[in-house]
């Protein structure tokens, strides 16, 4: 199969096929990070520039990681989100950065649709590395990566995803992914972390995370933006954490063999207890950091022709 | 100059005439209205009149935008009011009603004085200030509506800084009837729509963008139709978009309160769904609704509920528009759009064409107390001429407003006004017309 898109910027848009090649090619780059000199010359000469407008460690840190690994000359540059304060526009500054030819621009954004917009004004390919709570494609692509590592398949697990789902565009892209490859996705949170009509999206919605998890093959947590405290979404850390903390007394709900994820940064104690977080029975949370590396290689190579 | 329009389908609602007949203009008035043996003064009369046949055309009272933004004075490069009225008339409308937002707000004389005489000077359409209920807008300290209303304003709004303070409303009634002035409200309470900017439904959960519930409007709907009850005045309810607002409206009118109501032709022709683009000139406020709300908007239009259509119109700035949608303004530029928009109604079977001109002429003049809205012997000379079957493609580049911001760009629309008269005198006619 010919990879033809120009941009990733939704897991919406993604067909079963292509989700499928770009796992299968991120599987083919595991190895890489394995050796001892972990760099292919295969994107050498192309220009890479990793444009974060939020603040990112690991996903900005993973890009950059992936493209080095290929070859690929990678520019970091972390702007401030407000284009009132940076007195240039989003528009102004893609122009610039196209003028400079570079090959990919990864962008973060913490509004909505922003990937969108630059991606109809260059002519460079584009990648959302998060906007806003709209998506996330790079997360749920090293996440289903995990699962069907772990568990041979995606078609015909149940998944649950836990937390705040408003404000989660990992939790959205997720649901697009999971559903298209067939895994029956199951969501659990505050009534006011729901958000509205997100039934429609085909997926099973519950106010109690014990009803999500129960015979569920993956758990996944979301973390809890601790400032949504201030905007009375929910009434205390306690509260939130004697309710929607995964530990090790509910996970017994789950399948014996279910395994525990999170996108990160984890809230110890919050979402999840330590004793999850760190048992190598149920975490495989450093594992998705690790696919995070060879997804994004993957996407790389994909968009700069890699299967032509 | 005497004008006599012949050939054409004279519609009236003021007057409920619907009728091919002839219109003779003299002095800016109305002079003569009719059938039958003034219509051979085309003959005795030729050289000193101008006739001009509008055979196939439809003749109304000049249509009356009740809910404009001219942004000037502080935004011109967005709107002045000669830019604003320019966009009016070719858009059918001889008369329209200016929002208080500008920059400084127009929360007293001076600026309501400065607006008058900037429309007075571009001679084009009637322009209708209407004042700041609250000075700045800041929902605190009512503004001097006795001293705004001998400036020349024509009703009182905060437009879109919603009069969050129940009792301020209340004041505002009481004090605003009493001096016949109407509250236009936009309603929205603005703690359920913190944060929103878009309808809250299935297209906000998957676009991410955060939502504006339907019960921010219909809370204040609400709330505004029960103080206008207890105090024994009325309220006039801005743009509707909800099936819940429609609703609340029909039922106090039919409780016989004084409670009238427009909404803006984008409520009853696009909906939320089509934001799946994060198009920017989609973004408006109130947003987009569902297409359930567009049905209810449309029967409330039918039955009356909803007494007038008004552009809402909003002109903004590229600068304004080329953005992140979160940080992209809300608004619609509708002037040049909002008639073509309406025929549509009238051209799918939901208005009758008296409904029509009822909505966009004859409603607002009586819900803002204007002389105007009708062709009557004797009144002003406000005309509206329209091709019902004129077809042409919305190209914003061609807007006489100098906000472009319109997601009808490219549209295929059927009917336009091909002749705007204010006062006996042409200020827009179709270049193709040849007048």
């Amino acid at each position: 199969m010919k990879f033809t898109r120009k941009d990733i910027l939704g897991i919406k848009d993604l067909s079963v096929d292509e989700i499928n090649l770009i796992l299968e090619t991120a599987e083919s780059f595991l190895e890489i990070s394995t050796r001892e000199i972990k760099k292919v010359p295969t994107l050498r000469g192309k220009t890479v520039i990793n444009l974060f407008f939020e603040a990112s460690t690991r996903t900005r840190t993973s890009f950059e990681i992936a493209g080095k690994r290929l070859s690929a000359d990678t520019i970091n540059i972390s702007a401030s989100t407000s284009s009132v304060v940076k007195g240039e526009t989003l528009i102004d500054t893609a122009r610039n950065l196209e003028a400079m030819n570079p090959d990919v621009i990864v962008i973060r954004h913490s509004a909505a649709g922003a990937p969108h917009l630059l991606a109809t004004l260059v002519k460079q390919s584009i990648i959302n590395a998060g906007d806003g709570a709209h998506e996330h494609p790079t997360q749920a692509l090293l996440d289903m990566m995990t699962i069907k590592e772990k568990k041979g398949r995606i078609a015909g697990l149940k998944v649950a995803i836990i937390g705040d789902i408003t404000h989660s565009r990992v939790a959205r892209s997720n649901i697009y992914g999971l559903s298209k490859m067939g895994a029956n996705v199951v969501l659990a949170g505050p009534a006011t972390m729901l958000p509205r009509d997100i039934e429609q999206m085909g997926v099973q919605v519950h106010t109690k995370l014990e009803d999500a998890i129960i015979d569920a093959d993956v758990v996944m947590m979301l973390r809890i933006q601790l400032e949504r405290q201030k905007q009375n979404i929910f009434p205390s850390l306690r509260e939130y954490s004697q309710h929607y903390c995964l530990n090790s007394r509910n996970i017994k709900l789950a399948r014996k063999d279910a395994i525990v994820m999170h996108p990160g940064p984890i809230n110890r104690g919050v979402e999840i207890s330590p004793d999850i977080a760190d048992d190598p029975a149920y975490s495989v949370i450093l594992d998705q950091v690790n696919k995070g590396v060879a997804v994004r290689m993957a996407l790389l190579y994909l968009l700069t022709g890699g299967s032509e | 100059m005497k004008l006599l329009l012949t050939g054409a389908r004279v519609i009236d609602p003021a007057q409920k005439i619907d009728a091919k007949m002839d219109v003779l203009v003299e002095n800016g008035k109305i002079a003569k209205i009719g059938t039958g043996p003034f219509s051979t003064a085309k003959t005795k009369d030729a050289g000193k009149i101008k006739i001009i046949d509008l055979t196939d055309m439809i003749i109304c009272p000049g249509l009356i935008d009740m809910h404009t933004h001219l942004r000037e004075p502080g935004q011109e490069y967005k709107e002045t009011v000669a830019s604003g009225a320019k966009a009016a008339v070719a858009g059918g409308f001889s008369s329209i009603a200016c929002m208080p937002n500008t920059d400084p707000i127009n929360d007293n004389r001076s600026i309501t004085e400065f607006v008058k005489r900037k429309a007075v000077e571009a001679n084009l359409a009637n322009v209708y200030p209407i004042g700041a209920i609250s000075r700045q807008s800041a929902g605190e300290q009512l503004t001097e509506f006795w001293d705004l209303k001998e400036a020349g304003i024509v009703a009182l709004s905060d437009d879109g800084k919603p009069v969050m303070d129940a009792a301020l409303m209340r004041h505002a009634l009481e004090y605003g009837h009493s001096l016949s002035l109407p509250i236009i409200s936009h309603c929205e309470d603005t703690n359920l729509s913190a944060g929103g900017l878009m309808n809250e439904g299935y297209y906000s959960t998957i676009l991410g963008l955060g939502g504006i519930p339907v019960s921010a409007e219909e809370v204040m709907v609400s709330r505004d139709i029960l103080i206008a009850e207890f105090t024994r005045t009325g309220i006039h309810i801005a743009h509707v978009s909800t099936e819940g607002s429609v609703r609340l409206i029909r039922e106090a009118k039919k409780r016989g309160l004084k409670v009238t109501a427009e909404t803006a032709p984008h409520y009853f022709t696009l909906t939320d769904e089509s934001l799946q683009t994060y198009n920017t000139s989609l973004k408006v406020n109130p947003p987009l609704r569902s297409a359930e709300d567009i049905k209810a908007i449309k029967e409330g239009l039918a039955d009356g509920t909803l007494d007038a259509i008004a552009s809402d119109h909003a002109p903004h700035a590229r600068t304004d528009k080329e953005l992140e949608f979160e940080y992209a303004a809300n608004g619609i530029s509708g002037l040049e759009t909002s008639l073509a928009l309406s025929l549509r109604l009238v051209n799918d079977g939901v208005l009758t064409w008296p409904e029509l001109i009822a909505k966009m002429s004859t409603n607002p003049a009586q819900i803002l107390n204007l002389p105007k809205g009708t062709i009557a012997a004797g009144a002003d000379a406000d005309i509206t001429v329209i091709d019902p079957q004129l077809k042409w493609t919305v190209d914003v580049k061609t807007f006489y407003s100098k906000g472009k911001n319109s997601p009808f760009h490219g549209w295929e629309m059927k009917g336009k006004a091909i002749l705007t008269i204010v006062g006996g005198e042409i200020k827009y006619a179709l270049p193709s017309l040849n007048l």
